[in-house]
């Protein structure tokens, strides 16, 4: 039992120092260090050592004492084994195994008879690791997109892999990419366009939602069952099949290659959802507030100007930030809807950068973060309303 | 009075639903019955402009004075294929300027020269001539006559209105379309695509239900992927997979893993030899399978977590004092906690999975081996030109989804509920 808990402990964690110190050495050669090798046998090696060493010594030693004494150790024998690097690669590995030293800090001989010890231990380095390949694996495109924008198109086909960044030149050479979309390719007109577009959807869509979602939440008629559950069926339907008729009638109405057009498609895609969401939480508002506003003469128009919307102001934040979100994220209508650059919306006007294979990809990507970063901020910044609002509209995708 | 009440409300209803259901009808009912109209037609993208009369008009000097000048309307039928009849012919004159020997279907009254020219043909084309004099041998100004507009206007069917119907779209659609390949790759994303991000979502709130330093953080990262636009996050991975100069093959190459870059995004097949059998992998679907489910884990993810949270620690404690280890706890207690949510996250998806065009479209445009339904309605309907097809192909995947949601709600429509 012990032996086996202990070469599953020594197997897991030198796996997981290994993948630490892969990444590491994935980093530092996209910052222009010239390392061809991973060392995966060797380090893997190293690791299990160092795993032993740290459990062998367990609680005998002070843990501060121990984990720099077994950290020191380890760097030097990493720093002659491997490659010679840049002093701080080698401070980065130190604080790597640092890191793994002080996670594995708890571990000695007498931990591994306890039950279902091994099972334990899998458990904690998935989960390590689980946030490690997590980070790792969405974090990067998006710093690939962040740095490409700096580089230029020379310089990424001589060597694909430095993105290292010359920060001692000056800082117009530096933002040239964006100086450039702004000028030559009137990324300034996209912007203004996309946020017309997004909070144009925003109001509307809210203007008309928030009177149905009131009338299903409160009031009984005819027809209401049925309403309230094909909102969700209606918004199951997906874009590519309205694209062909709204095509065709928008062509014979001249509402293509127009701001009002796609104004209207993204609020009718987006009010059945709008009002679901909205409706949950009117129905929560207590009937007795209400009542009371009928009392002193409110008409319904009045009851949901005074009391119902400064009720529901969170519900309303969430829905108006999600409509938001979609509207600038959207891609298919702007697509098929807008071939005239001068009624682009951002996602349209990327899209036909790409076309021209000429376009460097410092400028496609200097638009990438530029329509990303505002979504990315605004989600941030209000993440508790955008969540409660994505998870209401789950379904759309 | 209870009863004038209720109708005022019922009133009141209707009115504040009515701007919200009117748009939702014509935007999204409306075009789901237009496509099984189209669908039944031989349209194509050139069709859909009603066919127009026009005229383009040229003046020309005959005299030295220019008080006569020659006007050449050049007209013509915008459509190729229709024709456009009653067609009737505007033009304004200054004062003191007449047309001399006008053509017989014209009249000349009150400074108007206004001509009947009757049915036009598909591609007609004529080079109308009028001559103009000024009554007192006057120069005539010519920009004045250039800047004064012909209006013309004429009957014609709008095609999308006429009655004449065939089944060629849909013959088409099951014979001439590779329809099983179409079908099988479209499944083949849709399932792989979804159980991929389950997958994915399970782990990672397994990860940040846990007590950890950076938690929220983390879950804000999670989410990335999904808020973020998809045009950029699409080309940030076509760029990073590119085989000449793409970062991930540069890695691959550099570090010996790979011998060679490979093109992940324009290869079909990657032949694997595993154990002495040869395994054909179709590489770029399994990519774009791989782009679908780092995109969408974070709402799966998210959902779960939901879930996760609200399961109550004390099952845990009991299960650790019945000796229950940490796989344990996991399938007996947490997995049948969330197999309702996972349920309907499948079906849920499944169905946007199903309908996912823009990522396809982004990552290859549906070139080697990742055309699904929904890119080969914009292929037929745009990139060839064929609207009826295109429609026909909309109209398959409106039935198959039909088909999902029936059985949605016969599974775990009552579960749904539930939650």
């Amino acid at each position: 039992m012990k032996f086996k808990s202990l070469t599953i402990y020594l197997l897991t964690s030198s796996i997981f120092l290994l993948c630490l110190l892969s990444i590491l050495k994935i980093m530092s050669t996209l910052q222009g260090i010239d390392f061809t090798n991973l060392n995966i046998g060797q380090n893997f090696i190293l690791g299990i050592c160092l795993s032993l060493g740290l459990l062998v010594v367990g609680n005998k030693l002070n843990h501060f004492i121990k984990i720099f004494s077994f950290t020191s150790i380890f760097t030097i024998f990493y720093l002659y084994i491997n490659e010679s690097a840049p002093i701080w690669y080698y401070i980065s590995v130190f604080i790597v195994i640092l890191f793994f030293s002080h996670k594995v800090k708890n571990y000695n001989l007498n931990y591994l008879k306890e039950d279902f010890v091994s099972e334990k231990i899998i458990f904690d380095f998935i989960t390590l690791f689980g946030i490690i390949f997590f980070a790792f694996v969405i974090l990067f495109p998006f710093y690939i997109m962040l740095v490409t924008s700096f580089k230029t198109q020379i310089a990424l086909l001589v060597n694909p892999l430095d993105f290292s960044l010359d920060f001692k030149k000056d800082l117009s050479d530096l933002f040239k990419s964006y100086f450039v979309i702004f000028d030559t390719y009137n990324f300034g007109r996209y912007i203004l366009i996309s946020s017309l577009v997004s909070i144009g959807t925003v109001i509307i869509t809210l203007m008309f939602a928030i009177p149905a979602a009131y009338a299903v939440a409160r009031l009984n008629f005819f027809g209401k069952t049925f309403l309230s559950s094909s909102i969700l069926i209606i918004y199951m339907f997906p874009a590519i099949v309205l694209v062909i008729p709204l095509y065709t009638v928008f062509s014979q109405l001249g509402l293509r290659n127009s701001v009002v057009g796609l104004l209207i498609v993204y609020t009718a895609t987006t009010l059945p959802v709008a009002i679901y969401m909205l409706q949950g939480y009117f129905k929560s508002i207590p009937k007795e507030i209400e009542d009371a506003g009928i009392m002193d003469g409110h008409s319904w128009f009045g009851i949901i100007l005074k009391i119902i919307i400064p009720l529901s102001l969170p519900a309303i934040a969430s829905v108006a930030l999600y409509v938001f979100m979609i509207a600038w994220n959207e891609f298919l209508f702007s697509l098929m809807f807008l071939d005239n650059p001068k009624s682009f919306t951002l996602s349209r006007a990327i899209q036909y950068l790409t076309g021209d294979a000429e376009t460097p990809r410092q400028y496609l990507m200097a638009g990438s973060v530029i329509v990303t970063l505002p979504v990315l901020v605004i989600f941030i910044y209000f993440e508790k309303y955008l969540v409660s609002g994505l998870t209401a509209g789950s379904v759309k995708g | 009075m209870s009863d004038t009440l209720s109708k005022i409300e019922k009133r009141t209803a209707y009115t504040l639903l009515l701007p919200a259901v009117f748009l939702v009808f014509s935007i999204i009912l409306f075009p789901i019955f237009a496509n099984i109209w189209i669908s039944f037609k031989e349209v194509s993208l050139k069709d859909i402009r009603i066919p127009e009369p026009r005229a383009k008009k040229i003046v020309k000097s005959i005299s030295d004075n220019n008080s006569e000048l020659k006007i050449v309307y050049k007209l013509r039928n915008s459509s190729l294929i229709q024709k456009i009849s009653d067609v009737e012919f505007k033009d304004k004159l200054p004062s003191n300027v007449i047309p001399v020997d006008l053509d017989s279907r014209c009249e000349f009254k009150s400074k108007i020269i206004k001509c009947q020219f009757g049915e036009w043909k598909a591609k007609y084309r004529e080079n109308f001539e009028v001559l103009i004099k000024d009554e007192n041998n006057n120069e005539i100004d010519k920009e004045v006559i250039k800047s004064q507009k012909p209006s013309l206007s004429g009957k014609a069917d709008n095609i999308l209105l006429t009655t004449n119907f065939t089944l060629k779209n849909f013959k088409k659609v099951f014979y001439e379309n590779d329809f099983l390949d179409l079908l099988l790759t479209t499944f083949y994303f849709t399932f792989f695509g979804t159980i991929g991000a389950i997958f994915f979502g399970i782990l990672a709130a397994q990860l940040v239900n846990q007590n950890f330093y950076g938690r929220s953080f983390m879950r804000s990262i999670l989410l990335f992927p999904y808020v973020g636009p998809v045009v950029a996050l699409a080309y940030t991975w076509t760029l990073l997979l590119d085989p000449n100069s793409g970062t991930f093959n540069a890695l691959m190459v550099n570090f010996n893993i790979f011998d060679e870059p490979i093109n992940l995004l324009g290869q079909k097949y990657m032949v694997m030899n595993i154990f002495g059998f040869e395994l054909k992998l179709r590489l770029a679907l399994t990519t774009v399978i791989f782009f679908e489910i780092w995109r969408y884990f974070p709402l799966a993810f998210l959902f779960i977590l939901a879930r996760l949270q609200a399961v109550p620690k004390d099952l845990y404690e009991a299960a650790e004092v019945d000796g229950a280890g940490p796989l344990k706890k996991f399938i007996h207690i947490t997995l049948p906690q969330i197999t309702a949510i996972i349920s309907i996250l499948f079906m849920i998806r499944f169905i946007w999975n199903f309908n996912k065009f823009e990522d396809i479209f982004l990552l290859t445009g549906g070139a080697s081996g990742t055309r699904t339904l929904p890119i080969n309605v914009y292929q037929q309907g745009f990139a060839i030109s064929d609207i009826g097809m295109g429609s026909a192909v909309s109209i398959v995947i409106v039935l198959l989804l039909i088909i999902f949601m029936f059985i949605y709600f016969k599974l775990i429509g009552k579960k749904a509920n539930e939650i």
